[in-house]
């Protein structure tokens, strides 16, 4: 399948340029919320939320942002978004919202979002830089909800809160590993991701 | 043994290249270097010519650990015996008791750990190496006796991808591939690998009145204030109870005596590094000297003696077989004075003053095998800089 050019902004984040698997950023909060998928889903929505819309505001306002002052200014926006957010998710769902505390905040200070409006909505149309926002934020989210699903399946027995191990295990001497709620495993996770990325793209190998 | 040499001998061509079971050559390879003492001679050069290689070095730590095997099978029995009330002593029948307890997880660990050995050797067409040899053993004597051979399995196969196979195989592994399998079981499942009702094998008897499983060091740890160490009865435990090592524990580690005679060969053959057995017990003995000087209610670890300390719990082998790991520890000489005495004495603060870890011996090994490379680096950096400094020579 041939890709237009105008879509690669969306379709490379997604693999080859990965922000959490290729670029390594991200992390922190890969590894705060990924316990359960349901943080990881919301905490996904959020980001790409949060940085779209950063991305196409600062696309807008590219060639008016005096040079000097433009991290400010981007810090600005930023926070006005995931203020909004924050807002939003506490009046819609709470208990996510509870779960997710300091870390719907700390979004500003997700690397991503600062690198993405720096590298490309600085120097970008409003289009492909939505485009870009969007595929970053889902290629940080996909990696997101890969590991919350092996870290809930491990460590809890369930998947978005449903017990999916049978009881029978359980009885049969099945324990949930407690070592896949604790922050370590998420970064073997996401190095277990790497590995087979690597393994199937030859090109990003040192 | 001869006709033995001359069947292998006989199927050898096949393994070699350009044979019908070519691809098999590093398992082949491994077996027969296993049994015999490989006939392959440099062809150049100059070399130092020694019988001792990696496989005889392996083969000499698992002997100095058969006491410590040994023993801890018998202290099974006997442990069961006394919690269930069975007022028989006979040695064999307490031997086999706890061999027959702890041998499927010494073939799980095998089976599991040397499989990945030798899938991976195979797919990198690599020699096999036989550093599992002796982690094979290791891992299920400092586990305690009724843990689930599935626990086991999947503990092993962590360990050994992520802690060896990942950073290049035998010799390239940063951290203790038997105490990262500890480890793992004690964070992923640590109601199998703490508490009371773990350490002793009651197969499926009920114990006696005043039957308590928990370790000496897990009685501590629970209680408040000094408290004196129960065996498993609820009679008090001695010294000589603890340095011959009568007690429930991870089945290997108990016997301080046992574990001595193992460190009496690693020496005497020169493979374990006196440098950090003898800093490291100085260590450990320095810093429970100081802890029992402060002892205070509210950390009742520290109201053991230093000789008590360093009988009990998984110290002394932590020491003689996990912290003189060549490949772990420092390289350098004065290094090891450094790392060892820090293993002796992280080991006995963790055991001390955090209350949530019974045990330190482990922790204090993985931690400081962490910084090995960082002490290697200090101490031959600031060698440089001393010669360097004694080197200058004046300008006029």
């Amino acid at each position: 399948m041939k890709i237009s050019k105008s879509w690669l902004p969306f379709v490379n984040p997604l693999s080859k340029d990965n922000p959490v698997i290729v670029q390594v950023l991200g992390i922190c909060s890969a590894l705060a919320v990924t316990a359960k998928l349901e943080p990881a889903v919301v905490m996904t929505i959020s980001v790409t939320a949060v940085l779209a819309l950063a991305n196409v505001i600062i696309s807008l306002l590219r060639n008016t942002i005096p040079n000097s002052i433009r991290i400010i200014v981007q810090l600005v926006v930023v926070a006005a978004l995931v203020v909004i957010v924050d807002q939003v998710l506490k009046a819609w769902n709470y208990e996510v919202s509870k779960a997710l505390s300091v870390f719907i905040g700390l979004i500003i200070t997700n690397c991503i979002i600062m690198g993405r409006l720096e590298a490309f909505a600085m120097s970008n149309r409003p289009w492909p830089a939505f485009l870009d926002g969007v595929g970053n934020a889902l290629g940080y989210g996909m990696i997101l909800i890969i590991v919350a699903f092996f870290r809930e399946l491990l460590g809890s027995g369930t998947i978005f809160g449903y017990q999916v191990i049978p009881q029978w295990w359980y009885d049969a001497g099945y324990q949930n590993n407690g070592m896949m709620i604790l922050p370590p495993m998420a970064l073997i996770t996401v190095a277990c991701i790497i590995w087979v990325h690597r393994a199937k793209n030859k090109d990003l190998q040192e | 043994m001869k006709g033995l040499k001359k069947k292998i001998d006989n199927v050898k061509p096949h393994f070699e290249k350009g044979g019908k079971f070519e691809k098999l050559h590093s398992v082949f390879d491994g077996f027969y270097t296993f049994l015999f003492t490989p006939n392959e001679t440099s062809k150049s050069g100059v070399h130092i010519h020694d019988s001792n290689d990696s496989k005889r070095t392996m083969t000499t730590v698992i002997i100095a650990l058969l006491p410590c095997v040994l023993f801890g099978m018998w202290n099974i029995g006997l442990q069961h015996n006394l919690a269930v009330g069975d007022p028989d002593r006979a040695f064999f029948r307490m031997f086999f008791y706890g061999f027959f307890a702890v041998l499927p997880q010494i073939l799980t660990a095998y089976i599991v750990g040397l499989g990945i050995e030798f899938v991976v050797a195979q797919i990198r067409g690599h020699e096999i190496q036989e550093g599992f040899l002796v982690s094979g053993i290791l891992i299920p004597m400092i586990c305690p006796v009724d843990t689930p051979c599935w626990m086991l399995a999947v503990a092993v196969a962590f360990a050994v991808i992520f802690a060896k196979e990942v950073f290049g195989g035998t010799g390239y592994n940063f951290l203790n591939v038997a105490l990262v399998t500890r480890a793992f079981l004690f964070f992923a499942y640590p109601s199998k690998m703490s508490g009371d009702n773990v350490f002793v094998s009651l197969g499926n008897q009920l114990p006696v009145d005043g039957f308590s499983g928990a370790t000496p060091l897990g009685q501590l740890a629970a209680s408040s204030g000094e408290a004196q160490v129960l065996g498993v009865t609820g009679d008090p435990l001695t010294l000589t109870d603890m340095f011959f090592g009568f007690y429930p524990g991870s089945w290997g580690e108990t016997s301080t005596f046992c574990i001595l005679i193992g460190m009496v060969i690693l020496l005497v053959t020169g493979i374990a590094s006196w440098r950090i057995i003898l800093s490291a017990g100085v260590g450990g003995f320095l810093m429970g000297l100081l802890a029992h000087h402060f002892a205070m209610d509210l950390y009742p670890v520290t109201y053991l003696t230093p000789f008590e300390q360093m009988s009990l719990g998984g110290f002394a082998f932590a020491v003689v077989f996990m912290a003189t790991d060549p490949v772990t520890s420092c390289r350098t000489e004065t290094g090891k004075y450094i790392y060892g005495f820090l293993v002796g004495v992280i080991a006995i603060l963790i055991r001390c003053y955090n209350t949530g870890y019974p045990e330190g011996a482990m922790l204090s090994v993985l931690l400081m095998n962490c910084f090995a490379p960082l002490i290697d680096y200090i101490v031959v950096n600031s060698n440089i800089n001393r010669r360097l400094k004694r080197a200058i020579i004046k300008e006029q």
